[in-house]
This record gives structure tokens, C-alpha cells and sequence, in this order.
């Protein structure tokens, strides 16, 4: 038995609270991923699947492998109009929560018109957005700020009307500047919020550009599955696929990571399964 | 601990004023139906200068008498009268309001929490006597960090700091040393009856010990709806030692009200 401190506690911070040391998670989920690339080329050896119904990992990886300018390429594509579409659909609805949660006449006029928004579905509008702006990146980064819109604009507006009353009755009683309360307490004391928002988009955003390229374009990964599953390439649409998934993954945690790095004073309690 | 000397950084008032409550309603509405007056046609008055303390139960009134004067509509429930100070005009722009919660903004230093007055208003930031209070109530080096660090005495001494950097000739605090430590409470007592002296203070608790030290009148609130009391004043200069047998006296009378307008 070894000989154990009687009472010995860091708690870890940040990330490392929920996750753990960080390159050992890493190294977990890589043997997680490896597990189930193992499984599935096992399932191809063990039914003899056809390659075009289902390509082995070892067949996508030699198609990325083999095209990997053309792959890259078409990822450039789509991670400009995911960008774009945050930039676009985070301002605008970062813009809309401040002027709906501020502005009384902004309520009554804005506030319909965002419930609404969402009771349109947004991926049917594709080919309209295709017919109005045309094959190129211009449709995708709408779709894509059409998608990231909404979980931006709700979740912030939901951040601003969630001011702590005793902040507000401080400032109000050292000052009624209306608007110099909105930008020094309630806009700073919704940002967590807003971070929510914004992880949420993140993750919406491929499926934005991913829709709009399906609809109708020349480029991005998108283009790649449509063009590949037409000419019957199952291995390169895999491939596509992957790379899509690495770019959603890498689009996500570094918004995650920004996301933390810009609000250190974020309250962030640890996980229950963590005892001392 | 190191608590520094706060003279040098403390304005002289510039000249005191009295309160003056005229025909006060607040009703709460606690919901499910269950309303009623807290003040009917409340009159009050609080002299220049004197720092009066409030007593009474918890949910009698205190805390929406400090609001009502503060200018801020109720929490729940309705609110009208008319405060003025002895001249008839309103106060507006002339309080400061402390909360029995420190109210820190979590996202800014202590020294921009104490300087968020200037910044809300656009004044230019005063940093030396913002750092001046800062030791004045113990908190040298800390100005830097975020309030999440700091234990609750020390939070709660950083939002002295802060009631003390708005300068104001009206003061209103709202059970502002509840949830400290006994040698902090103390400590943060003494400060406010020094550095406040002047001014024209009302400070709400419930405890009639911290009433007797710090206050030159105190009142008690009771009743539904509520009535403040003719003012006691205890002899002395505060801060008052609560040994005092004079005080003793005091404190008697004081839970003898207190015990009557519980039944």
C-alpha cells in the first residue's frame, strides 16, 4: 500500500477542471477514435461490403491521401463562408439582443420578426438564397448567417434581460445615462451569454455552408460529397466528410478556447463527479 | 491587519442637507393576491448631517424606505411620495446607495469597481484617491485583482471603498456590514462613523448594538402599516464603545421597542 498525503487537494482550473490534464484527454480520444476505425474496418473485412456502399478507413485514407490540394482546397472554401457566417450572423445578432433588450421601440417592431425568423425553416430557403446570390460563397455565407443568427441574437437578449437587479440599482442611483449602463453593466454581465451563443453557432455553422454548397455551388466540401456521391466515388465523399468533421471539431474549440480566454472572470463551477 | 490612516483622502461634505419623506405609499405585492401597505401617508425626517440609524424586523420596511429614498421603484409592489432634501429639491444625483451584498462587478478590478461611478458618468478617473480609500479600508495591493478572489469581509470593504468614492452628501446603507465577521464589522463600523462624519447618513440594520456605535439618532420601524419612531440619540461621539453603560440603558429601551412592535 502506498503511503498517501492525508489531505492533499489542487483544484484544476479552467478546462483541466472538467477535462482532466489536457494531452492525456487528447490521448484518450484518439484511442477512442483508432477503437472505432478498427471496428469499422472490421465490419467491411468481416461482410465483404462493396467499397461503394462502404470504403473502408484504410480506402478514405488513401483517397485524402491521394487528393489531398483538392481536399484542402474545397475546406478553404467552406471555412471562409463558416467564418464569414459567424462574423455576419454574430454581429447581427449580438447588434439585434443589445437594440431589442435597450431600445423599447426596437422591442415592439424587432422582437416579432426574430420569433418568426425561426418559425421559417431557414435550409428551405436555400434555393431562393442559391437563385438571389448566386453559385458562388455570397449564398452559403447568408445561410450561414441566417443559421447562426438566431442562437446568437436569443441567447444574448436572454443574458441581457438577466441582469442582476442589485448591479442595476447601483448604477442607477450613480447616474441616469441609460446607455452608459447598458455598455459599462448589463452588455459586460450578458457576455457569458453571449459566449453560449456564439459555441452554438459555432457548431450550426458547418451545416450552414454545407446546405447552401448542397443546393448549388462549384466549390467546398459540400461540392466535394455531391460531385463524389454522383460519380459513385464513396471513398473520396468519406474523406470530404472527415475533413468536414475536423473542421467543425477545430472551428468549435478554438471558439471554445477564444471563448474562455476573452472571459476569465466567467463563474465556472466543477463537475459534480468531482469530490475532494 | 494593516489599516491605513483615511484622512488625507476624505473631502470635507460640501454641506450637509436634511431628508424630508411627504406622503409616502409603498405597497408590496408578494404575489398569489398577498398585498398590502407597507407605508400609509409615511412622513420622515432626517437631519443634516447626523447619521441616523434605522431599526426593525426583517420585512418591515426597511430596505424599500432606503429605496423610496434612493429614488428606485420597488422590487414589487408600487411606490409614490415625495423626497425631497430641506430646500425641496429632489435628490437625484446627490446619494450613494450600499448594499448589504457587496454588488462588485465580477468582471472588473476592485480598483475600477471602486472608480465605477466616474466611469458610468464619464468623469475622469480620480486613481490616486481611489487608491487612497483602497488602503484606508485595509485593501493596499489588492487593487489589481478581481473581486472573485477576495473573501466576503474584504468584498464587502472594497464596496466601502466604493460608497466612499462617489463623495456624496446623502448615504444609504442597507444592512451594510450583515455579512461579515465580527472584528471586520467592527473595524468597517468605526471607518464609516469617521469617514462619513458630515454627511447626512441613513443606515438600515437590525442590530441595535451597531445602531448604538455608529449612530447619532436611532429610529425604530414598525408597524403595518410601518411608523418611524421618535429618534433616540446617544450621548457621545461615535464610534461609541457598546460598553458604555449609558448605551446599556439605550439598548434597553431599544429592544423594549422592538419587542413591542413584534407583538
Amino acid at each position: 500500500m502506498t503511503a498517501q498525503p492525508p489531505f492533499s487537494v489542487t483544484r484544476p482550473r479552467g478546462m483541466a477542471r472538467w477535462w482532466g490534464p489536457g494531452l492525456r484527454n487528447i490521448g484518450r480520444a484518439l484511442v477512442t477514435i483508432g477503437g472505432l476505425l478498427l471496428l469499422w474496418q472490421a465490419v467491411v473485412w468481416a461482410t465483404g461490403v462493396a467499397p461503394y456502399i462502404l470504403p473502408a478507413p484504410r480506402v478514405v485514407a488513401i483517397a485524402w491521401l491521394g487528393r489531398p490540394d483538392y481536399l484542402l482546397t474545397n475546406a478553404a472554401v467552406t471555412a471562409a463562408e463558416m467564418l464569414l457566417g459567424l462574423l455576419f450572423g454574430g454581429v447581427l445578432g449580438a447588434a439585434s439582443a443589445v437594440l431589442i433588450a435597450a431600445v423599447a421601440p426596437a422591442r415592439r417592431w424587432l422582437m416579432p420578426v426574430l420569433i418568426v425568423s425561426q418559425a421559417v425553416p431557414v435550409f428551405a430557403l436555400a434555393p431562393v438564397l442559391v437563385l438571389w446570390f448566386g453559385y458562388g460563397m455570397a449564398s452559403k455565407v447568408v445561410m450561414a448567417t441566417l443559421i447562426i443568427y438566431f442562437p446568437v441574437a436569443a441567447a444574448f437578449l436572454d443574458g441581457l434581460r438577466r441582469t442582476e437587479p442589485g448591479w442595476l440599482d447601483l448604477a442607477h442611483v450613480m447616474t441616469r445615462d441609460r446607455w452608459a449602463i447598458v455598455r459599462a453593466v448589463r452588455i459586460p454581465a450578458a457576455l457569458p451569454a453571449l459566449a453560449s451563443g456564439l459555441r452554438v453557432a459555432a457548431a450550426v455553422a458547418p451545416i450552414g455552408a454545407v446546405i447552401g454548397e448542397w443546393v448549388g455551388s462549384g466549390a467546398g466540401l459540400g461540392f466535394v460529397m455531391l460531385h463524389a456521391n454522383g460519380r459513385a466515388q464513396t471513398d473520396l465523399m468519406f474523406a470530404a466528410l472527415a475533413t468536414l468533421s475536423a473542421l467543425a471539431l477545430i472551428t468549435y474549440f478554438a471558439m471554445d478556447w477564444g471563448l474562455r480566454r476573452a472571459l476569465p472572470w466567467q463563474p465556472e463551477s466543477p463537475p459534480d463527479d468531482r469530490h475532494l | 491587519m494593516a489599516w491605513g490612516t483615511p484622512e488625507p483622502v476624505v473631502l470635507p461634505p460640501t454641506g450637509a442637507h436634511s431628508i424630508h419623506i411627504r406622503g409616502a405609499h409603498v405597497s408590496f405585492d408578494a404575489g398569489a393576491g398577498r398585498t398590502g401597505p407597507l407605508f400609509d401617508n409615511l412622513e420622515a425626517e432626517f437631519s443634516a448631517g447626523v447619521f441616523t440609524c434605522i431599526l426593525g424586523s426583517s420585512g418591515v420596511g426597511k430596505s424599500s424606505l432606503l429605496r423610496l429614498i434612493a429614488g428606485l421603484p420597488p422590487r414589487r409592489g408600487t411606490a409614490s411620495g415625495v423626497v425631497t432634501d430641506g430646500d425641496g429639491r429632489p435628490l437625484t444625483g446627490r446619494i450613494v446607495y450600499m448594499d448589504q451584498r457587496d454588488l462588485l462587478l465580477p468582471w472588473m478590478t476592485v480598483l475600477d469597481n471602486v472608480l465605477l461611478g466616474a466611469r458610468l458618468r464619464g468623469e475622469p478617473r480620480q486613481r490616486g484617491r481611489a487608491l487612497g480609500l483602497l488602503q484606508a479600508v485595509g485593501l493596499s495591493g489588492w487593487e489589481d485583482a478581481r473581486p472573485e478572489v477576495l473573501s466576503g469581509g474584504m468584498r464587502q470593504r472594497a464596496a466601502l471603498a466604493r460608497t466612499l468614492m462617489e463623495d456624496r452628501p446623502f448615504v444609504l446603507m442597507d444592512e451594510p456590514f450583515q455579512a461579515v465577521d465580527a472584528i471586520t464589522r467592527l473595524l468597517l463600523q468605526d471607518l464609516s462613523a469617521r469617514l462619513l462624519a458630515g454627511r447626512t447618513v441613513v443606515l438600515v440594520t437590525h442590530d441595535p448594538i451597531e445602531a448604538l456605535r455608529i449612530g447619532h439618532h436611532v429610529q425604530v420601524l414598525a408597524g403595518s402599516p410601518a411608523r418611524l419612531d421618535a429618534p433616540v440619540a446617544p450621548p457621545g461621539v461615535p464610534p461609541r464603545d457598546p460598553a458604555d453603560p449609558a448605551l446599556v440603558g439605550l439598548y434597553r429601551v431599544l429592544i423594549a421597542r422592538l419587542q413591542q412592535a413584534a407583538k
